[in-house]
């Protein structure tokens, strides 16, 4: 009877394998409200078109949405999808089905978001988000000089879930800025005097606006504004200009969405770090194609637990010895 | 007198006075919670008066500054306005789950043709604000024609406003500096007079206008007391002549309405106009409500309730932000208020004579 029912099995795969000549393959974003997984999207469809890869796509409500990514992830496995791209809205919680895509033959794969450990995933496309901190870091800390030393700073981050594109980031700015950020994965535990203090924005203008306002209050001579992404430091900047404080401080952010490079050359934004939604896309689905042709996974950059898909600094007031494009040029290599 | 027959006798030995109703003593706590009946919006005013003191002393003078009390109420207003429209369905014992979203979608409407689209600003408000008073309309039909819930009805069109909105904008924000360019009006109510110190918004004037022209209308005009008449009891009010759902839908259209008005305002708010903002506007304006000891239950509280309630909200966020407290004990405060506020609300409910 067992060797029957083993050899029914072997034979139904044999089966299943004969029939899908076509690749199936998952996307699986935060939201699809967000400019960035738009252009994600968009990057994953047209690389699938081009491979022959049919592609379904999923996303959470809102950032933090767990409960509809796990859900998209079971459709996925159901479905018999030879691969999974996600950008994980909590890099921890997502772990059990995960694990269980992968039980089920599917090449993982993390795009922007690293999961913890990485390891979870086959593999991690993403910007190093911590690279991207640094180069704002340092090239705010230029700008000011020997000022540096006497810098206000408030950090505009994510959410109370201190995901880690968040914490990633925030201490990325902190080290460039030439802070000692002790936890590496926690936001807040820093000592030093010149920060005046972090409070978070859900990654959008109101969010930033009122964020900033908070901690005016604190310190009104705020003079260098760190923000998760370029809505919330558009949301800061208002802030800024009701009180007319909009000329002497110094905001940067990270992202490289095209309203965000636009208010670079308005002076709005001092510098961003921009990064490459498109390219993370259209990479994942390649490897998706060699995983299901050859069997053979994806490498990561040397040195990091990802795949570094790369990040350039935006700004229109270049410092020595930071490598950085202008917000013209930026418009040309921005999404959304 | 007359003769008793014998089986009377026995009344001889009886009380002889008439009846009369025990003047029972009252405790201090049941006079408390007798004046709070009558009045639902003392336990709000109390609160709010005691937070700020309390806050005063943890978070020191920079807290009670002119600056910062006028900072709190420009941060509450547009929730305020949320919860006003709130507190009109809550009365009639609905709820309304849609609000912020027909607050956004609303907003992207007048933003796009305003500013994408070269439409006169004026325009764009005006189809903005009859865009929320249809969105109320819809929901007052669903409820009243086809008899469905309140709570389901607006969960469904609350994703369906939401859905429009994203549709509408792209998932893009409006930038504030194409908003300077194009529509300027969009921005009224970012406009501020400043005195002494403190910054008062246009916006946070719309607020209060907008609570203090409601309170009026529910208070001192038929059409309110047949609000809270159907709040109260709806067969009661059926049968008393008033016609519940033609009242009923004036209600939500009117919700819907205060709704466009505070998309307006949240564009001089905020400065630029992003689909994504107050995505959780509906449930902090029930918070507000709550707070404001509006029962859920409907047909009792007092709509300026909700303005002390948004108060109570914004004072708790400044004060302990600025007392060094995270985010993520804000959010355990704020739970904590509620539940204590609908517990009161429980206690006051069971007075007694």
């Amino acid at each position: 009877m067992k060797k029957l029912l083993t050899s029914s099995v072997i034979a139904l795969t044999a089966l299943a394998g004969a029939a899908s000549a076509d690749i199936n393959a998952c996307l699986i974003t935060k939201t699809d409200t967000n400019p960035f997984f738009v252009k994600m999207k968009e990057g994953a469809t047209a690389a699938a078109e081009a491979n022959g890869i049919s592609l379904s796509t999923f996303a959470g409500k809102i950032d933090g949405d767990v409960e509809s990514q796990v859900a998209a992830v079971e459709t996925c496995i159901a479905s018999g999808a030879k691969g999974i791209l996600i950008t994980p809205t909590d890099s921890r919680a997502l772990t059990p089905v995960i694990t269980q895509a992968r039980d089920a033959g599917a090449l993982v794969i993390a795009l922007d978001t690293p999961f913890e450990p990485a390891s979870v995933a086959d593999a991690t496309f993403a910007t190093d988000n911590f690279k991207a901190g640094v180069l704002i870091g340092e090239w705010a800390a230029a700008k000011l000089g020997d000022e540096a030393a006497n810098a206000k700073i408030a950090m505009l981050d994510l959410n109370a879930s201190e995901i880690s594109v968040d914490y990633l980031r925030n201490n990325g700015f902190l080290q460039g800025f030439g802070i000692d950020i002790k936890d590496p994965t926690d936001i807040g535990d820093e000592d030093d005097p010149r920060i005046v203090g972090n409070d978070v924005t859900n990654g959008n203008e109101e969010g930033g606006r009122t964020a900033m306002e908070n901690l005016m209050q604190i310190d009104p001579e705020i003079n260098v504004v760190y923000t998760i992404n370029e809505p919330a430091a558009a949301g800061a900047y208002e802030a800024l200009k009701s009180v007319g404080r909009e000329n002497d401080v110094l905001i940067v952010s990270v992202d490289g969405g095209c309203p965000g490079v636009q208010n670079i050359s308005e002076g709005v934004i001092g510098a961003t770090s921009m990064q490459f939604p498109l390219l993370m896309a259209s990479l994942g689905i390649d490897a998706i194609k060699t995983w299901a042709e050859t069997g053979t996974k994806p490498q990561n950059t040397e040195g990091l637990d990802f795949y570094n898909t790369g990040v350039e600094l935006i700004t229109d007031e270049p410092v020595d010895g930071i490598p950085s494009l202008t917000s013209a040029e930026g418009l040309e290599k921005c999404w959304g | 007198m007359t003769t008793k027959a014998g089986y009377e006798q026995v009344l001889d030995g009886s009380d002889t006075n008439v009846a009369q109703f025990e003047r029972r003593h009252h405790t201090v706590l049941e006079r408390v919670q007798h004046i709070l009946h009558n009045n639902p919006t003392f336990v709000p005013v109390i609160v709010l008066m005691l937070s700020l003191v309390a806050f005063w002393i943890i978070a020191g003078g920079r807290f009670f500054s002119a600056f910062n009390l006028s900072l709190i109420m420009q941060q509450v207003s547009i929730i305020g306005m949320l919860a006003a429209a709130q507190s009109l369905i809550i009365i009639t014992a609905g709820i309304d789950l849609s609000v912020a979203a027909i607050m956004i979608l609303m907003s992207v409407i007048m933003g796009n043709l305003a500013v994408n689209f070269g439409v006169p600003p004026t325009i764009a408000i005006i189809v903005g604000v009859i865009g929320g008073m249809l969105a109320g309309a819809m929901n007052g039909l669903l409820i009243t024609k086809i008899k469905l819930p309140p709570f389901i009805t607006t969960l469904g069109t609350w994703s369906i406003f939401f859905a429009l909105n994203l549709w509408l904008s792209g998932a893009q924000s409006i930038r504030s500096q194409d908003i300077d360019e194009h529509a300027p009006l969009l921005k009224f109510f970012g406009n501020a007079i400043n005195v002494g110190g403190a910054r008062i918004t246009f916006g946070v004037i719309l607020m209060i206008v907008i609570f203090v022209v409601l309170w009026y209308m529910l208070n001192k005009t038929a059409w309110g007391r047949h609000v809270y008449a159907i709040g109260d009891d709806m067969e009661a009010a059926e049968m008393s002549g008033i016609r519940t759902e033609r009242t009923l839908v004036s209600v939500y259209m009117l919700a819907g309405l205060v709704c466009a008005v505070a998309g307006w305002a949240s564009i001089g708010r905020v400065g630029s106009i992003s689909p994504q903002s107050f995505y959780e506007g509906n449930l902090q304006s029930i918070t507000a409500v709550v707070i404001g000891g509006i029962s859920l239950f409907g047909g009792r509280g007092s709509i300026m309730g909700a303005l002390f309630g948004a108060l109570i909200v914004g004072v708790f966020q400044s004060g302990l932000r600025m007392a060094g407290v995270d985010v993520l004990w804000q959010v355990f405060a704020i739970g904590w208020l509620i539940i204590i506020a609908v517990a009161i609300d429980q206690w006051i409910r069971r007075v007694s004579a």
